[in-house]
Formats: structure tokens, C-alpha cells, sequence
């Protein structure tokens, strides 16, 4: 889960990283009164999750009061990559001498924490490791063992930095390290991290990204920042179907039948579990079907969890059939799932042997469920028709 | 042969008592495993299905001689320490079962584990099985099933899908293909042992004539895979299954496995089949084809 820029700063200014004096605005008047609280020129910066903020021109430079209310409503309605801005961020503008590039994120290959660090920051990570290697350092870390800076030093040193640059920048790096860390965060970057003409060192901008899992760790810092427990912080913002498939899951807490995810198709999807729902989506697609959604049961969920997950896809707009497909399971019972999905069809006021398209789910309990389908006229197969033979059979019956 | 478990294999269950490793333990022994105690504190002098429970991994150690592997089925929060204590008791293969650890948590087993000349594999998997021989975890469900969807041969079978792993296996089962072990490797970012990691032990396993694989979107091990077949000039035919295709146009977002979610262009699966295949592994459409492919790699070796 991604943090917008003003709560990575939040952090970091608990943590006593230097930053310049700056506030979070949202209106026009507030940006005309911080401006005057700040000592000259000042950047206004949309609040937005995603990145090319630059490019989609939601940041802008203010030498007046007047200019910084100005860009206030000029800012504000920019939707960068389809986001809203949450907020403007104002800050003193200063003058750089030179940027630093600092990350922090996990090699799954090498299973450790890995530093990286440029003395040529502000500008794309990649292409400087391209173009300039010599200038950018990767440095593993343990996870274990005490943390202590001399790896920070080490991982500057090796760009080449030295002098007093290399004894101010390694407290800084040391602390985004112990930050990254403590805070289980999956990236925790400073780009630029600048050194102002007048020698201090300061941070510019941050991203900080933490582990999902981790969330209920530290909910104390999460309530601290503002961010709520219903903030998913995805690649782009949860619809309000997503949001009533979530609550659907938190029903009760038998099983799972959620994770719901909205695309703009006719066919909605009750399918499980983890790779059993990639296999069935793409199986869909394959044979041209366009899924309403894509969701996931597994975890043996009650008879009203699947009811309700079933009622939820059919109330889109355009779903005019569902496919209940899963592999072979052995924890979930096939005729609780039966008995739900069948259960929200008719509570939808729907047929169900209209509205399932087709019920492949095989396994525990198999020969109750396909009865309460039989009773109900419902299309269903079993293990010897495979999952992708199955998909091809609801998708057909969607022509 | 097989790799990592045989009938003689002497594991432990660590958080017994909890209802699904009772299950566990229940379709383990059915299927031959070698239980010789579990753990769940506070909880000594039970039993369950006859194993006997006790309150540290110690005290089975005393009780037992040295147990060589353990299976955690024990809550998200009290996991690391459940893997550190198998590991400071000489533990050296270990199956963890449960999902949603962070990261960090993580890694911090993996490098005790490696301090320690220890393998852990998973979280968030179902284990494995040498079928015919024992089976280590949840994968395949109760053992009359397990029967049903396993057969002794010669592929090696590895996924990143607990469910998938005996969807494989039972698709190979029904095509004549029997399989040497199959193991569940996990679906998080960060696990135990990667694709990489297990080839060598297929590679020295003379039973071993082919792989197949289950791979998603996400992370780097495909990658791995790919360039460990290239630089280690493998015996080996591999045959790999991609899911989760539609999710290259879904940067950001997280399906299915919580190591299932494409951040970059390296790890979405177009580029991922492309390295795979420049590698010389045979990437399967269908789950169905992959019988046919493997037979095919296997007539031109």
C-alpha cells in the first residue's frame, strides 16, 4: 500500500530526516496563507499516488502569494493517470546544488533488503544504471543481523561520493534503512535527495510503499497519518463494487468470497481459488468471453457469503450470466457453494438454470451439490470436463 | 528416488492442534508420513490421531532423537518464531504452510535457515509429496484423493499454486505420466526456495527425467529459472504453464498469490515466457497440453 507524498514526509519528519518547511493545502485561500509563511519561492505539488505528477503538469513553481493561489486551482482538477488529487502539498522552494538518489526494497532473488544509491538523482533510476553505472550502487543487506551505517557508507562510497558529502548523507541513508525495516515497508525511497547551495542536505521528495500484510502491525502509525483501515491503496482507487464485494467477505469469517475486482464485461465470475482463478480468467478470455469481474472463493465460505457474492454480480449493470468454476477442491464443500450460488440467483429474482451458465466445481461433496443444481436445472460438470473446456461452454452460451 | 522427502522422512507438525494441521496430520499419516510428534504449547501430553503433542520442539527432539523436517501451521503473527525455534533445534527441512507474513518476516527465516544450512519451503504452499512414498502438508487433500491425482514417475512437478501443483499432477497422472515429487513452492514475493533453487536436486535425482511448472506474474523467478537452465546446460526438458496473462495490462494490481502482482515490464508474462523460451523451455497454452509437450521433449533427449 502506497503512501501519498505528505504522509512518506509525515514519516520521515517523525524520524527527524531533514526536510524543508512546507504544508498540506486544500484551497486556494490556504495556499495564499502558506505561501506567506514560507521564506520565498515555493513549489505546489498534486497529492496523487501514481507517478509523472511533472509531465501531467501538477507541479508548479510560485514566486507570489497570488501565483501559489492561482496554482492552486490550476493544479487541483489535473487527474494524473486517472487519480484525483487528494490535496496540494507547498513547500519552500530551494536552491539544489546537487541530488542523490536513495531506495530501499526487497531482491526475491537474493531474499535480503537491497540499498540502492545514485549520486546523480532527480531523474529516471534505470536509465542511470544504464548509461552511468559507475554512479549507481547496489547493496545487499542482512535482516538479521544489528543494522549499522557502515553499509550506508559503503553504498555511497561506491558512487564515489566522498568528503563531507559522504559523512552527511550516511546518517540519512542509515535512518531510511532502519525506516524500511521497522516500518515493514516494501520500498522506502528519497528521489531527489538534495544538497541546497548553502551545504545542508535535504529531502525533496519520497516514496514510501508498506507491506499489505503488515498493515495491522502497525496501525498505530496508520492512525497517526490518517490512513483508514478502508483506504486500499492499490494501483487506482477500489470501485464502489469492489468496496460492497469486500464487505460481502466480511460477512462472517468462514472461507473467503471476495477479492472482488470490476472489468467492463457481460460475464460475471464466481471463481476460485488463487491460481485456479488466473487459470479460469485467461480461459475466458481466450475463448473471447469478457468477464464482469474477477473474484475469489476458496477457504470452504458459507452458503450466504456465496449467496451474497452471487446477488453482488448480478446486480452490475450488463452481467447477464454467471460462471461458477473452480478446480478441484477439497476443503470447500461443493453444495454449500451450490446451494449459495443457486440461493442468490433466485433472491436476485433470477433462473438459475438461466443464469449459471455453467457450475464446474469438483470435489468434496460433489454428488449433493450436483443434485441441488439437478433439482434447479442447473448446467454443471464435473472433473472429467476441464476447467478451460468449461469456460468454453459458458462463453458460448453468452452468443 | 525422489527429492527432499521418502517414506522415511521423520517430521514434526508444529501448532498440531489447530484445525487444519489436524486435517493435515490426519491426510499426512493416511498417506504413509512418518509424524513422529507435534507442538503447540501448553498443549503437552495430548494427542492427535495418535501423534504426541508437546509443548516446544525441544522437548519432540529429546523425546525422538533428530527429527529432519517440520510442517508450521501456526498463525501469521506467531510464524517466525515457530520457524526460528525448528531451525535452533536442528531442523533442516521446513514446510510453512501459513500465508500473509510480511516480507521481512520472511526473510529473516529464509537467512537464519541459510546460517544454518537449513531449506525452508513455502509459506503460503501446500508442501510436498513423492507420491507412492510420503506426503509433507496439505498438498492433494485427504490421502484417497491424494491416490487419485499423484502416480510414481519420473517428472518432477513445481508451483507457485498449492491447488495448481495437484492439477498438474493429476492432469499428468491421467496421461500415463507418473511424477517423481512434487513440491508447492508458495505464492508470496519472497519464499524459500525458488524453481533455481530446486533444479539442482532434480538434476542429481536419477528418477528425474522432465519438469513441469506452474508460474504467475510476478517477481523474478521465472527469470531465475530460465537463466539457471542456460548456465548450468540442464539434462532436464521443462515444460511450464503461465497463468494470469490478462494481468499484463494490470500493472499495480494484485491477484490471486500476494507475490502475484506485475510492478515492471520484467515481470509481466509476456516477458516472462519469452525468457523462458529462449532458454529452451516449452511454454503451455493449456494445462492439458503440457502431457503431450513433456513426451514430445522427452523423445528428443
Amino acid at each position: 500500500m502506497r503512501f501519498y507524498e505528505y504522509e512518506a514526509k509525515a514519516l520521515f519528519r517523525k524520524h527527524r530526516l531533514p526536510l524543508g518547511a512546507g504544508e498540506v493545502v486544500n484551497s486556494a485561500d490556504e495556499a495564499r496563507a502558506a505561501f506567506g509563511r514560507l521564506a520565498g519561492p515555493a513549489v505546489l505539488k498534486s497529492q496523487v499516488l501514481s507517478g509523472g505528477r511533472m509531465k501531467a503538469g501538477a507541479v508548479k513553481f510560485a514566486d507570489s502569494a497570488d501565483e501559489a493561489a492561482a496554482h492552486f486551482d490550476a493544479i487541483l482538477p489535473i487527474v494524473v493517470k486517472g487519480e484525483s488529487a487528494r490535496s496540494i502539498l507547498i513547500e519552500e522552494k530551494s536552491p539544489v546544488a546537487q541530488e542523490y538518489f536513495v531506495a530501499i526494497t526487497w531482491d526475491g532473488r537474493r531474499k535480503q533488503p537491497v540499498l540502492v544509491f545514485s549520486d546523480m538523482g532527480g531523474i529516471d533510476i534505470e536509465e542511470v544504471a544504464e548509461k552511468h553505472p559507475d554512479h549507481v550502487s547496489k547493496t545487499h543487506f542482512s535482516s538479521i543481523l544489528p543494522l549499522t551505517p557502515r553499509i550506508a557508507k559503503e553504498a555511497i562510497g561506491a558512487t564515489g561520493v566522498g568528503g563531507s558529502a559522504l559523512n552527511k548523507l550516511t546518517p540519512i541513508v542509515f535512518e531510511l534503512m532502519k525506516i524500511f525495516l521497522e516500518y515493514d515497508l516494501t520500498l522506502a525511497e528519497i528521489n531527489p535527495l538534495a544538497r541546497l547551495e548553502n551545504g545542508q542536505f535535504i529531502v525533496l521528495d519520497g516514496h514510501i510503499d508498506m507491506e499489505a500484510e503488515a498493515r495491522g502491525e502497525h496501525k498505530a502509525l496508520l492512525d497517526e497519518l490518517g490512513i483508514g483501515d478502508d483506504e486500499t491503496r492499490q494501483a487506482r482507487p477500489p470501485t464502489e463494487f469492489e468496496l460492497a464485494g469486500a464487505r460481502v467477505n466480511a460477512v462472517d469469517h468462514r472461507g473467503v468470497a471476495g477479492n472482488v475486482v470490476e472489468f467492463d464485461g457481460n460475464l460475471g465470475l464466481v471463481i476460485g481459488a488463487g491460481g485456479g482463478s488466473l487459470t479460469l480468467f485467461d480461459a475466458v478470455r481466450k475463448h473471447g468471453g469478457k468477464p464482469a469481474n474477477y473474484c475469489e472463493i476458496g477457504g470452504n465460505p458459507s452458503v450466504g457469503k456465496a449467496k451474497e457474492l452471487t446477488k453482488l454480480i448480478l446486480s452490475k449493470p450488463g452481467v447477464e450470466k454467471i460462471a461458477v468454476m473452480m478446480n478441484v477442491v477439497s476443503n470447500t464443500r461443493v453444495d454449500i457453494v451450490a446451494r449459495g450460488v443457486v440461493k442468490g440467483c433466485i433472491e436476485a429474482g433470477k433462473d438459475p438454470a438461466e443464469t449459471i451458465a455453467i457450475f464446474r466445481i469438483p470435489g468434496a461433496w460433489e454428488d449433493e451439490g450436483f443434485k441441488i443444481l439437478e433439482k434447479y436445472g442447473v448446467e454443471y460438470c464435473d472433473r472429467s470436463v476441464s476447467m478451460y473446456d468449461a469456460a468454453g461452454r459458458a462463453v458460448a452460451k453468452m452468443a | 528416488m525422489s527429492i527432499l522427502i521418502s517414506k522415511d522422512t521423520r517430521f514434526i507438525v508444529q501448532g498440531i492442534t489447530g484445525r487444519e494441521a489436524v486435517n493435515l496430520t490426519r491426510e499426512n499419516l493416511d498417506y504413509g508420513a512418518k509424524i513422529v510428534g507435534g507442538v503447540t504449547p501448553g498443549r503437552a501430553g495430548r494427542d492427535v490421531y495418535g501423534v504426541p503433542v508437546y509443548d516446544c520442539v525441544r522437548d519432540v527432539v529429546e523425546a525422538h532423537g533428530q527429527i529432519e523436517g517440520s510442517v508450521v501451521s501456526v498463525p501469521p503473527r506467531f510464524t517466525k518464531d515457530a520457524v526460528f525455534e525448528a531451525l535452533e533445534n536442528g531442523i533442516q527441512l521446513i514446510v510453512v504452510v501459513t500465508e500473509n507474513i510480511p516480507r521481512r518476516e520472511v526473510a529473516q527465516m529464509v537467512e537464519l535457515a541459510n546460517l544454518r544450512g537449513a531449506r525452508i519451503i513455502g509459506p503460503n504452499c501446500l508442501g510436498m509429496i513423492s507420491p507412492e512414498e510420503a506426503k509433507m502438508g496439505g498438498v492433494g487433500g485427504p490421502a484417497a484423493n491424494t491416490r487419485q491425482a499423484y502416480a510414481k514417475g519420473h517428472i518432477g512437478v513445481m508451483s507457485r499454486s498449492g491447488g495448481m501443483t495437484t492439477k498438474i499432477a493429476s492432469t499428468l497422472t491421467a496421461a500415463g505420466l507418473g511424477q517423481s515429487t512434487c513440491v508447492s513452492i508458495g505464492g508470496d514475493a519472497i519464499i524459500g526456495t525458488t524453481y533455481a533453487e530446486l533444479m539442482p536436486l532434480f538434476e542429481a535425482d536419477p528418477e528425474t527425467h522432465a519438469i513441469a511448472i506452474y508460474s504467475e506474474p510476478g517477481g523474478r523467478m521465472e527469470a531465475e529459472l530460465a537463466e539457471w537452465i542456460q548456465a548450468n546446460n540442464s539434462r532436464l526438458p521443462v515444460v511450464a504453464f503461465m497463468a494470469g496473462r490478462f494481468m499484463d495490462e494490470m500493472k499495480g494490481m494484485r491477484f490471486g498469490h500476494a507475490g502475484t502482482i506485475v510492478e515492471g515490464k520484467e515481470d509481466t508474462t509476456t516477458e516472462k515466457i519469452k525468457r523462458m523460451e529462449a532458454a529452451g523451455i516449452s511454454v503451455a497454452e493449456r494445462i492439458e497440453e503440457i502431457p503431450a509437450l513433456l513426451r514430445k521433449r522427452l523423445e528428443e533427449v
